[in-house]
């Protein structure tokens, strides 16, 4: 079992200009990749302004590095599963940003042709099982796409993403206790982003080191900074690797922080404005690959400019597919109800 | 005093059993706690302590012998210093201390004791007299008796053609039949739930299939409803179908997020992306003495989901055909079977692949008076309830539903549209019932064909009881159904 100081110690220094296990087109990809998830979900939260997207909202921004390292350690035909706060996941897991835009609005060029919304999205193709909007419902859901994978023979490992309000939920152990005694290849990810909606991990629990609840069950498990994306990418090969190779689940308790609110609602009272500040600051995931890149000269100021741009272009066509994408027909309320 | 020991009930449902083996023989002395005989009930081989001390003196059920009712005496207990012939007490023995109980429980007519031809005749006739209002016969009433001035299309009547070979099988079999069936046809069909393997499942309706489909089909789990329910879900999300097993569906309860939420939904949620083909089944309702807790009848609760189907099936050749049509299905099928129908005999037909669409009523008797509509375990108040009303003069029509979602309203609109009259039957509670919603249908839709209210009978509005005479009082009874038949024909 690796240890939080382990992951830490697979950090590169952001003076280094040496890069242990990462090539320069994959920190570019990993940049790229974050900032289209900020950038989307930025726009969504101007939209959300302009009363384009209504209902629940949930913001990925801060937590860039968590998705984009795991992705990074998947194979073609791994599985996803993950909660509410869902944008990033799908961005990175590689559906269209437009389609996902447009479930946001409620259109018919949605993934869901308008009918689910933010919080339930899925895309059989990229192997994305949703967008669940009840917390912790897709542990147990996850578990069971490994099981499907395992009673297939087929080699697939499946990234079950759930928060830390979430690991509080009895069904996530009654998971624990299956998906360890079948020894399924699921990665359970914990995004402890340190508060459930607007409770701290401090005011919800004494046994605050998420990950070492799985060693009840005898599921191996480690802490990682999950706002260093080489750090995630290490610890979600060697999950990812622990899983392909039969020796059942693994847990990784991958510590982030989330920017914004829990939704668009959010009251902001319940965490100082400096915390969030010094976070931003101190620990921004995309501002540490821009760093990496920069100081030890994998790019330049002008190349990262260029994805810059590339970025903002791509989110604009999406701003604009999801307005411009009409209302579902109404004939839609009555169809998809049953097979 | 020489006592009886009687065959005793040793599940809340057990009707008779069979005497697998003595473990004392005439003459040897019993303590109380000593073994005397292995009883193999429909769900397990129990032993069977003794309760009294003396000597054994007369084994009047020899083993091996099957279908010995409960409350039958199985052999003769002696007290010091008596011998075999030694005058049987006319006391009670362990079990019968509630006659009114046992009746319910045994329904054991009387001097039907198998393997009994040389007990004493006092001691049968202390047996309970099974009341009238034992819930249920054994056997349907009457076949489909053609005429009235409604003619139904054959594949109303019944669900092959006349003269199809058919073979008597429980419920169980006929569930177990279809699962087993199903998993010989697809690869991608597993079982998993509490006890279905080597325990070969609580109920018996998994029984050997582990043996046959292994233990990677045949899924024991943990007791972890809302776990199991929600990893089956992601299986069947995963491209498998899983049918799971609830021991019951009072459990399914712990569960009910993941019926509703994570597996009636998604479809829709996906804009038809990504179903999920799935079936839940296990007993639901009252069994017997079971009390609040372990009776509820959960029908009106699921039939209200879009994107589920629920079926409850009456006869063993709806369990099969309902069953392997439930496991094709790509949608989630909320399967409600019951407990006291698990080893009913029925007719099934044996055709290459027999299966019952969904939305399809059954007719099950044709009349003109009165339509009784139906579902499940309700079907045998309402056939016996039209029997006896029949002998009165009074011709029910007996539908009995199958599906509740899809629900073949049409046939019972036609139905009163003939008969202008319409009493629906189900267990569970009276608010936001099947039969409230079949009832605002039928004004609906054939306001101006009614000739009285619409009585819908239903389990009482209460938690159900523990005490056999409450219990049989929560419960709608066949008294009731003539009642209500009675008051909508204005008798």
């Amino acid at each position: 079992m690796a240890t939080a100081t382990a992951a830490q110690t697979a950090e590169p220094g952001p003076e280094s200009g040496a890069l242990p296990n990462v090539s320069r087109d994959e920190l570019l990809k990993f940049y790229r990749e974050m900032l289209l998830i900020r950038r989307f979900e930025e726009k969504a939260g101007q939209l959300y302004g302009m009363g384009l997207i209504g209902g629940f909202c949930h913001l990925y921004i801060g937590q860039e590095a968590v998705v984009v390292g795991l992705e990074a350690a998947a194979e073609e035909g791994d599985k996803r599963v993950t909660s509410y706060r869902d944008h990033g996941h799908m961005l990175a897991c590689g559906m269209d940003a437009k389609g996902v835009m447009a479930e946001l609005t409620g259109r018919e060029g949605g993934y869901s042709k308008g009918k689910g919304g933010s919080m339930h999205m899925f895309s059989k193709e990229r192997h994305f099982y949703g967008g669940h909007g009840i917390v912790a419902a897709q542990v147990p859901i996850g578990a069971g796409l490994a099981f499907a994978d395992k009673y297939q023979g087929n080699g697939r490992v499946t990234f079950t993403y759930f928060g830390d309000g979430a690991a509080n939920q009895g069904q996530v152990y009654e998971t624990y206790n299956m998906a360890q005694l079948w020894q399924l290849p699921v990665v359970f990810v914990i995004e402890n982003n340190q508060y459930a909606m607007g409770t701290s991990v401090k005011r919800s629990t004494m046994s605050r080191t998420y990950w070492e609840r799985g060693a009840a069950y005898g599921i191996a498990g480690e802490e990682v900074d999950g706002m260093d994306v080489l750090a995630v990418k290490a610890a979600g090969e060697r999950a990812v690797e622990h899983c392909r190779s039969g020796q059942g689940p693994y847990i990784l308790e991958v510590k982030t922080y989330r920017y914004r609110g829990h939704s668009m609602s959010d009251p902001a009272k319940y965490r100082t404005r400096e915390e969030v500040q010094k976070m931003k600051d101190e620990r921004d995931p995309i501002e540490h690959v821009r760093s990496i890149l920069l100081t030890g000269n994998h790019a330049s100021e002008d190349d990262l400019k260029a994805i810059d741009r590339e970025i903002k272009e791509i989110v604009n066509e999406a701003a604009e597919f999801s307005k411009e994408s009409p209302e579902p027909d109404v004939s839609e309320l009555w169809t998809d109800i049953v097979a | 005093m020489a006592t009886n020991i009687l065959m005793p009930a040793l599940s809340p449902t057990m009707e008779e059993g069979t005497l697998a083996r003595w473990l004392k023989k005439e003459g040897d002395t019993v303590k109380s706690g000593d073994i005397l005989a292995e009883i193999e009930t429909d769900k397990a081989t129990m032993e069977f302590e003794a309760v009294d001390e003396g000597t054994l003196g007369k084994i009047l059920v020899p083993e091996g012998t099957e279908g010995v009712k409960v409350n039958a005496p199985i052999a003769v207990l002696l007290a010091e210093g008596e011998d075999a012939s030694a005058t049987v007490a006319p006391t009670a023995g362990p079990g019968s201390a509630d006659p009114e109980e046992r009746a319910n429980l045994a329904q054991a007519p009387v001097g039907d004791v198998p393997g009994t031809g040389d007990s004493p005749t006092t001691v049968e006739k202390k047996m309970p007299d099974p009341q009238a209002e034992a819930p249920v016969p054994a056997t349907p009433a009457s076949p489909v008796t053609p005429g009235g001035n409604g003619a139904w299309p054959a594949d109303r009547l019944g669900d092959v053609p006349e003269g199809t070979p058919t073979k008597t099988m429980t419920v169980r079999e006929a569930l177990r039949e279809a699962m087993s069936e199903e998993m010989r046809r697809d690869e991608s069909v597993f079982l998993m739930g509490e006890e279905v393997g080597e325990y070969q499942g609580a109920y018996k309706i998994s029984q050997g299939m582990l043996d046959e489909f292994g233990a990677k089909r045949v899924i024991d789990t943990p007791i972890t409803e809302h776990g199991f329910a929600g990893l089956a879900v992601g299986a069947a999300f995963g491209g498998l179908r899983p049918i799971v097993e609830f021991m019951t569906f009072n459990f399914a309860m712990q569960a009910m997020d993941h019926l509703i939420n994570s597996a009636a939904k998604t479809l829709y949620m996906s804009g038809g992306q990504m179903g999920c083909p799935i079936v839940f089944r296990g007993p639901n309702g009252a069994a017997a003495r079971v009390a609040a807790q372990h009776s509820q009848d959960f029908a009106a609760w699921y039939m209200q989901v879009p994107g589920l189907k629920v079926v409850m099936p009456y006869s063993a050749s709806d369990a099969k055909g309902l069953m392997k049509t439930a496991i094709r299905d790509p949608n989630p099928v909320i399967f409600l079977e019951n407990e006291i129908l698990y080893g009913r005999s029925f007719e099934v037909p044996q055709t290459d692949d027999f299966t019952i669409p969904f939305g399809k009523a059954k007719v099950e008797r044709v009349g003109t008076d009165v339509t009784i509509v139906s579902f499940g375990i309700g079907m045998t108040y309402a056939l016996q309830a039209a029997e006896e009303l029949a002998s009165e003069g009074i011709e029910a029509e007996v539908i009995n539903l199958r599906s509740l979602r899809p629900m073949d309203l049409p046939t019972v609109i036609e139905s009163v549209r003939k008969t202008n009259r319409c009493v629906t039957i189900e267990e569970g509670w009276p608010q936001g019932s099947v039969g409230s919603y079949i009832g605002s249908q039928i004004m609906q839709q054939a306001f101006d064909h009614l000739d009285a209210p619409v009585i819908s009978l239903s389990g009482k509005d209460v938690p159900m009881p523990y005490a056999a005479n409450l219990e049989k009082l929560a419960l709608v009874t066949v008294p009731e159904v003539i009642e209500a038949v009675k008051q909508v024909t204005y008798r």
